[in-house]
């Protein structure tokens, strides 16, 4: 039986409370996400220059694994480049979808997620977040991406 | 007919005696999937087992037999919602289905531009989607019925919307996401009398309340069989046999045609004209014998014992600090929606699920339900005949638990 404490360790919980980078960015590419699903939505900032993340915030109702999941990933973007971007979002997408607990990617901070993979239906929740960051970077365009 | 016990109930559920992370599973999802008894899982069985053929096609025993089965749970479904005529009940795949169905052949053959199809607030997607498919094709136009706080439509405007431009009313008997038991009876007359022909969706009031499809007078009536207690795959179309005959076709195909050359096809009659292909035949035994068993327990009775249960639940999730209903129509049944204060429904659902409780969360398919009162989604417990106040207490003793980890 997998434990709850894995999936709602207090650091996520935190972020639940307390998120990171919680505020609009003005003039920044702005992305919707929407999780039909459970009704989450986002709106993610990002502001860009020279090819490089100079700033990056969310705005949104979630849950905690959502909210938590976008907290710490605008942290974590903070410097990034928009390949190291992608590379991320890869390497936190092996992360939380691997079926095997065995050892991915250092991700630092976000590993705090990993648990999410014992827990199927909540991946979605994790991604959200990401899959918004992803289409920001990659098409600039206002276009909701969903998860469904 | 015997009298209603909620423990005989439960014993006839195969699997209420499941345990999942390792603890007795608490079944509080039925308006999502009801479970289905074990005369229902044998009713399937036997029929692969003993009778299994191509329904109306071959003369061979075992398709005679096929064919009497498949023909036999038409006349249970007929009785099971009080029509006189067996040709007026369609076997489709479920209310989606049957809704699909009603709009594409019924919907898209008499629509005209600025026609009016009026809807609630209350609807399931299911019960808005096709609509809005057959307006975008015909030009006619969606007016939507409020709600009030409560949950409840609001009459008056029912009443002022309905006009001579309305051509199609199209109500949910009983709510998904909130348990609002519609007024459809005095509704149906007053949309007759406005001229309009009405749809119900009855996919949540025929696990619980009688259906009597003649006393209602509406002129479609749709179910699916996996919400009371029988398979999924299959669904009832009622219709009123004067509309039915008049209507085209909605899928082409085998079994639903009398004749077919190059030149012309000559449709069969109804019902078959709407039941083109090889039928869920499985799924209509199956639904055969959902219909034998509540006709075989006193739903008075069983209706008395969901709406205690529906008490308690309400009254004792009231107690929890934080915590919201939301939907308190003065007549509901099966669902309890509610919202705790700084929990996301999607977090208790999961701590409730390894607590052994299976409630549903999120939009329940009614998007427009949650926009109305301003949440994203709602946790739902929605009952069985076999749920008792022990299930309740679980899901209490579960959602304290939410709140030790997020309060
Ligand atoms: C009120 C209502 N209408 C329609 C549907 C759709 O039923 P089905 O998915 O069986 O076609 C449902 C079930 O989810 C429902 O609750």
């Amino acid at each position: 039986m997998s434990d709850l404490t894995d999936l709602y360790q207090e650091v996520i919980l935190d972020h639940n409370r307390r998120p990171h980078n919680f505020r609009v960015i003005e003039g920044a590419t702005k992305q919707e996400g929407y999780n039909p699903l459970c009704g989450d939505r986002l709106t993610l900032y990002v502001a860009m220059a020279g090819g490089v993340i100079t700033d990056v915030a969310f705005q949104g109702s979630g849950c905690a694994i959502s909210k938590a999941s976008a907290s710490l990933m605008t942290d974590a973007l903070k410097g990034k480049t928009a390949d190291e971007a992608r590379a991320l979002f890869d390497q936190f997408h092996a992360m939380i979808t691997s079926d095997h607990a065995g050892p991915t990617a250092d991700l630092g901070k976000l590993s705090v997620l990993a648990g999410v993979r014992e827990f199927p239906t909540r991946i979605k929740c994790a991604s959200l977040a990401w899959h918004t960051m992803k289409a920001a970077v990659a098409h600039h365009s206002d276009a909701p991406v969903s998860t469904e | 007919m015997r009298p209603f016990n909620v423990d005989q109930v439960r014993a006839d559920f195969p699997i209420l005696t499941e345990r999942v992370h390792g603890k007795p599973l608490v079944y509080l999802d039925s308006a999502n999937t009801s479970q289905k008894p074990e005369s229902v899982l044998t009713a399937m069985d036997d029929y692969y087992r003993h009778a299994n053929a191509n329904i109306h096609r071959a003369t061979h025993l075992l398709s005679e037999r096929a064919t009497a089965l498949y023909e036999g749970g038409r006349a249970k479904a007929a009785a099971f919602l009080n029509a006189s005529d067996t040709r007026t009940i369609v076997f489709t795949k479920g209310t989606t289905d049957g809704i699909n169905l009603v709009a594409q052949s019924y919907g898209r053959s008499t629509l005209k531009a600025g026609d009016e199809i009026l809807l609630t607030w209350l609807e399931h997607h299911s019960n808005i989607v096709p609509w809005q498919m057959v307006a975008e094709q015909t030009g006619a136009v969606i007016k939507v019925v409020p709600i009030n706080e409560a949950g409840e439509l609001d009459l008056d405007q029912y009443a002022a919307l309905l006009s001579s431009r309305t051509r199609i009313v199209a109500i949910g008997h009983v709510s998904n996401a909130l348990g609002t038991i519609n007024p459809i009876k005095s509704m149906i007359a007053q949309a007759h009398a406005a001229g309009a022909v009405v749809l119900v969706d009855g996919a949540q009031a025929t696990p619980h309340l009688v259906v009597d499809v003649h006393d209602l007078d509406c002129d479609f009536y749709v179910l699916s069989s996996h919400k009371m207690y029988g398979p999924t795959g299959t669904g009832v179309l009622y219709g009123r046999a004067s509309l039915l005959e008049a209507m085209p076709p909605y899928q082409g195909g085998g079994d639903m045609i009398a004749s077919v050359t190059f030149e012309q096809t000559l449709y069969n009659q109804v019902p078959y004209k709407f039941e083109a292909g090889t039928p869920n035949m499985a799924g209509v035994v199956g639904l055969g014998a959902a219909i034998d068993y509540l006709a075989g327990i006193d739903r008075e009775a069983a209706l008395a014992h969901e709406d205690a249960v529906l008490e308690y639940a309400t009254a004792q999730v009231r107690q929890i600090p934080g915590s919201r209903i939301v939907g308190e129509a003065r007549h509901k049944t099966g669902v309890l929606s509610f919202v705790l204060d700084g929990v996301h429904p999607h977090d208790a659902g999961t701590i409730l699920d390894q607590q052994g409780v299976a409630v549903r969360t999120g939009q329940h398919c009614a998007q427009p339900v949650m926009d109305r009162f301003c949440i994203p989604a709602t946790i739902r417990a929605s009952l069985g005949i076999y749920n008792r106040r022990e299930d309740i207490d679980a899901l209490v003793c579960g959602l304290h638990k939410v709140r030790e980890l997020f309060v």
